[in-house]
């Protein structure tokens, strides 16, 4: 009974296995996994754009829960997805391994012995020639050098070439699959150990560091990943420039940095860089990405009793064709060391900014991105901010329930252009000092990467070779004149002295296109064999698959 | 670098003439294809055995008459349709100069790739298409071929040129777009390896689709010669689409497969990362996937033949929706659209 079991059961896991790893499953898992990929191209994706999703779901509540809730906005991290690539590449390692070893043995193998009847095969042509037949095999031999041949003589005293090419063909396929394995798994162990992270850097020479995550606006990495030993460098944010076409689109953006890495850390030495789009840094095994700009207006508050500070936060850029700005610029009061007094007593700076003013009246809009007027538009806000409390801050805006509160009030309302200065009515001077730029870093690191590299470029090349590759056959049977009754019967016309040449020809694989190749050799034998001119001809029976 | 205004001019002159030739190749075509007598498929098939049976005679003249335009001996008199077809030819050539030169003309008006915006792009596409073309009607006449089956390919071509003359047509108007300079994303050595693989693969899986169509509608014929029998009967055999569809799918996979990664990496030097599954990024893959299925259908018995060719007509399918609904509808990191 329990014997009977095993039985069952193995035999149950033997058919299950030949199921998953024959030719139909993978098409069918193809399929799927075609299918799957699918929603990934047309629904909003979390990893992509947040907004997006939020949009959609926004749109079309009912729809998105459910969306949501089988995976759909998070398709190529979802369970369902990587059951189907898994089981695909399962079924690919089952299907590789007996095919390697086959591959092997018949590597070594001698080519086929020529078949009795070579007027059946998908290829065929025939002739005599006025040479002898040794001098026709040596000519055969000659033009089949680069072929693996067997020779052999019939009982008839025929002599047969069995050639057969091409075997790199199946080479280039096994490579072409591996290189596909290889390729998920160093994908995937980059998944695990690679990080990314955004940062914010005034381009005024300010300074980022990758030492720890807590420099960076925001930070994701895999798993084993504990951001305790980040690449080691430091750069330097000398000045950012972008070129405007006259039509405002931009031309080219160049930020010129400075950076150093390993030894030059302890030395002091900086290396420039020119950092640009299509131009990253690459240094300590990370990659740094130039991936954003805006403006940062400088603001200087000059307090009442006289003491002055000077901030300058970036604003965010709300459209990034005229790079009219916004943001919020936020100040504590020195003169009060009261805590309590001081976290009532906090000013805000909040607008927009235009680096191309165009005024519509007081309404303040931009007309060209490139810092050409400069001019900000801002509420001067006075209360209590809230930084400080713990609740979480958007450092563009002020918090908007402490204005509706009454908590947080507004004193003024002015445009300004570089210089211009606003005094409010308790003393304090808010001036507009100035422009500067910021730009958005990105700090990658991903080790697999060259692996993923060269796997690829291997997909590239075995699948070159298996595709262009053709696995073909071609056997040449040389009768002397008089031997046997002449297999193809042509020649039984023919004078005395000459000797008859059967040619006939396969491709094993689906590979149109071996017909050309064919008749050309069996031209050549013919001709270099210097056949009568009556009696060189090709005939094709190729039927669909191979010809 | 300044926009040539000229040359742009001489551009957009060049681009309209090659439509309207283009049109007039395609008329001839269908001339050709109306005029031209039904081809029965027992006659050709009947053609073969007697060329192998013939082995060992002078020829296999057998078959019926070879339609090699300047191969021919002088005869008395040409069939119209032979004419039509001739002159079908020479068009599209001339067509397809006029729009190469279209296509020159505006890369050294803006002093870039004329591939930087959808319009340039489509118009590519559709070039790589003609060109296609034009190599498979050659390599049909070449001698080889000619003591094999004689092949009327050239029934063919007014199928191929219809839907390249409607993408054409499409770029140059809705798509259009004015010469001007690369967004800086574009700015980069990558854009002539990557876009150019990815117009090249673009243009012959399209010969290879509208074959894989025509395949379908042929065999549906041969298989019920009351079907489909005003199109059907004129096509060339089945067997001869499914042959020229399979070598050009086979032709451009690794092109294609080589358009992809090359554009992986581009995305890690323009992007930051190699792969995001950006829109058209899955978009390609999915395309891929389904091409791959394409060959391993042809290795899978049962799924040889119809089922393949609408597995190639599929993968066309999703290029066209790659190139059009992810580029113009749905936004991503790809930025063609400029519209
Ligand atoms: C990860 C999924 C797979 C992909 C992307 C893939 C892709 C490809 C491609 C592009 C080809 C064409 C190359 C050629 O024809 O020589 C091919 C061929 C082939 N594949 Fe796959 N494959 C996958 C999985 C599999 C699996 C699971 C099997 C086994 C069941 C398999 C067996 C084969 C065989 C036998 C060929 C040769 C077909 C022929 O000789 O025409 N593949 N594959």
């Amino acid at each position: 009974m329990s014997t009977s079991f095993l039985r069952r059961t193995l035999s149950f896991l033997r058919n299950t296995w030949r199921g998953l790893t024959s030719m139909r499953t993978a098409l069918v898992l193809l399929f799927l996994l075609a299918l799957a990929a699918l929603p990934g191209a047309l629904l909003p994706q979390w990893s992509l754009n947040e907004d997006n999703v939020r949009e959609f779901s926004d749109n079309y509540p009912t729809l998105a829960k459910v969306l949501d809730a089988v995976g759909a906005f998070n398709v190529f991290g979802s369970v369902w997805f990587a059951a189907i690539y898994v089981l695909l590449f399962v079924s690919l390692i089952g299907c590789l391994l007996p095919r390697s070893s086959h591959y092997l043995r018949q590597l070594r193998a001698r080519p086929v012995r020529t078949p009795r009847n070579l007027e059946r095969m998908p290829h065929h042509a025939g002739g005599t020639v006025d040479l002898s037949a040794e001098e026709m095999t040596a000519v055969a031999r000659r033009r089949l050098r680069r072929w693996r041949t067997e020779e052999a003589t019939e009982p008839d005293g025929s002599r047969t070439i069995s050639a057969e090419r091409g075997y790199l063909r199946e080479a280039g396929n096994l490579v072409f699959h591996f290189a596909l394995v290889g390729l998920l798994i160093t994908v995937a162990g980059g998944q695990l150990t690679r990080y990314e992270g955004q940062v914010v850097v005034q381009a005024d020479g300010s300074s980022f560091c990758n030492s720890g995550t807590y420099n960076y606006d925001s930070f994701r990495a895999g798993p084993t990943v504990d951001g305790t030993s980040l690449s080691e460098f430091c750069l330097r944010v000398k000045d950012f420039d972008v070129g405007y076409l006259p039509s405002g689109q931009p031309d080219n953006f160049h930020a010129d940095i400075d950076y150093q890495s390993g030894e030059a850390l302890d030395n002091g030495n900086w290396k420039p860089h020119d950092l640009q789009v299509n131009n990253p840094l690459r240094t300590a095994g990370d990659r740094v990405y130039l991936t954003g700009n805006g403006y940062t207006p400088v603001f200087t508050v000059t307090f009442p009793d006289g003491q002055q500070r000077t901030k300058k936060t970036q604003w965010k850029p709300v459209n990034t064709g005229t790079m009219l700005s916004q943001g919020a610029t936020k100040f504590d009061r020195p003169d009060m060391p009261d805590e309590q007094r001081r976290h009532e007593n906090q000013l805000a700076i909040r607008g927009l900014f235009a680096p191309t003013a165009q005024l519509n009246g007081k309404v303040l809009s931009s007309s060209f991105p490139a810092l050409n007027d400069p001019m900000v538009a801002v509420d001067v806000l006075k209360g209590k901010l809230g930084f400080a409390t713990g609740e979480s801050q958007s450092i563009f805006n002020v918090n908007q329930e402490l204005i509706d509160s009454g908590e947080l009030e507004r004193v003024e309302r002015q445009n300004l252009a570089v210089g211009d200065s606003v005094r409010l009515a308790d003393g304090t001077s808010i001036r507009f000092d100035g422009v500067q730029r910021w730009v958005n870093l990105q700090v990658s690191h991903n080790p697999f990467q060259p692996y993923v590299l060269v796997f690829a470029l291997t997909v590239v090349v075995g699948l070159g070779a298996s595709l262009s590759i053709k696995r073909r056959r071609i056997w040449v049977r040389i009768t002397p004149a008089g031997a046997g009754t002449g297999p193809t019967g042509t020649d039984a016309e023919e004078s005395d002295g000459d000797t008859s040449v059967e040619i006939g020809g396969l491709a094993r694989t689906d590979q149109a296109g071996y017909g050309e190749e064919f008749t050309r050799i069996a031209e050549e034998l013919l001709v270099g064999g210097r056949g009568s001119t009556s009696s060189s001809v090709a005939g094709d029976n190729s039927r669909g698959r191979s010809s | 670098m300044q926009v040539n205004g000229t040359l742009s001019t001489l551009s957009d002159m060049a681009f309209a003439t090659s439509v309207a030739v283009y049109v007039l190749a395609m008329l001839l075509y269908f001339a050709e294809f109306a005029s031209a007598r039904a081809r029965d498929s027992a006659e050709e098939n009947s053609a073969e055995p007697a060329a192998v049976s013939a082995a060992g005679g002078s020829s296999a003249s057998g078959g019926p008459q070879r339609p090699v335009v300047g191969r021919l001996e002088p005869e008395p008199r040409k069939p119209w349709s032979e004419r039509f077809g001739g002159m079908a030819v020479a068009v599209t050539a001339l067509a397809t100069l006029v729009h190469a030169f279209s296509l020159v003309t505006r890369g050294f008006a803006v002093g870039r790739v004329p591939w930087g915006n959808m319009y340039e792009f489509g118009s590519a596409i559709c070039l790589v298409a003609v060109v296609a073309w034009l190599v498979v009607l050659y390599r049909q006449s070449r001698p080889q071929r000619k003591t094999t089956t004689a092949p009327r390919l050239r029934g063919l071509g007014g199928f191929v040129l219809l839907p390249t003359t409607l993408l054409l047509f499409l770029s140059g108007t809705a798509l259009y777009a004015k010469a001007s300079q690369l967004q800086p994303a574009l700015q980069s050595y990558w854009i002539w390896i990557h876009v150019s693989a990815a117009i090249v693969s673009t243009g012959v899986f399209m010969v290879a689709g509208v074959t894989s169509m025509m395949f379908l509608v042929r065999l549906r014929y041969e298989n019920n010669p009351l079907k489909s029998e005003r199109i059907g009967s004129r096509l060339p055999m089945s067997r001869m689409l499914d042959r020229v569809a399979y070598r050009a799918t086979v032709l451009i996979m690794p092109v294609w497969t080589f358009a992809i990664i090359a554009g992986a990496i581009w995305a890690e030097a323009a992007w930051g990362r190699f792969w995001g599954w950006d829109p058209k990024e899955t978009c390609s893959f999915i395309a891929w996937i389904v091409y791959a299925a394409y060959l391993h259908a042809r290795a899978t018995s049962g799924w040889r033949g119809t089922r393949a060719a609408w597995i190639n007509i599929f993968g066309l399918a999703v290029m066209v929706f790659n190139l059009f609904f992810i580029n113009i509808v749905i936004s991503g990191l790809h930025s063609y659209a400029g519209l």
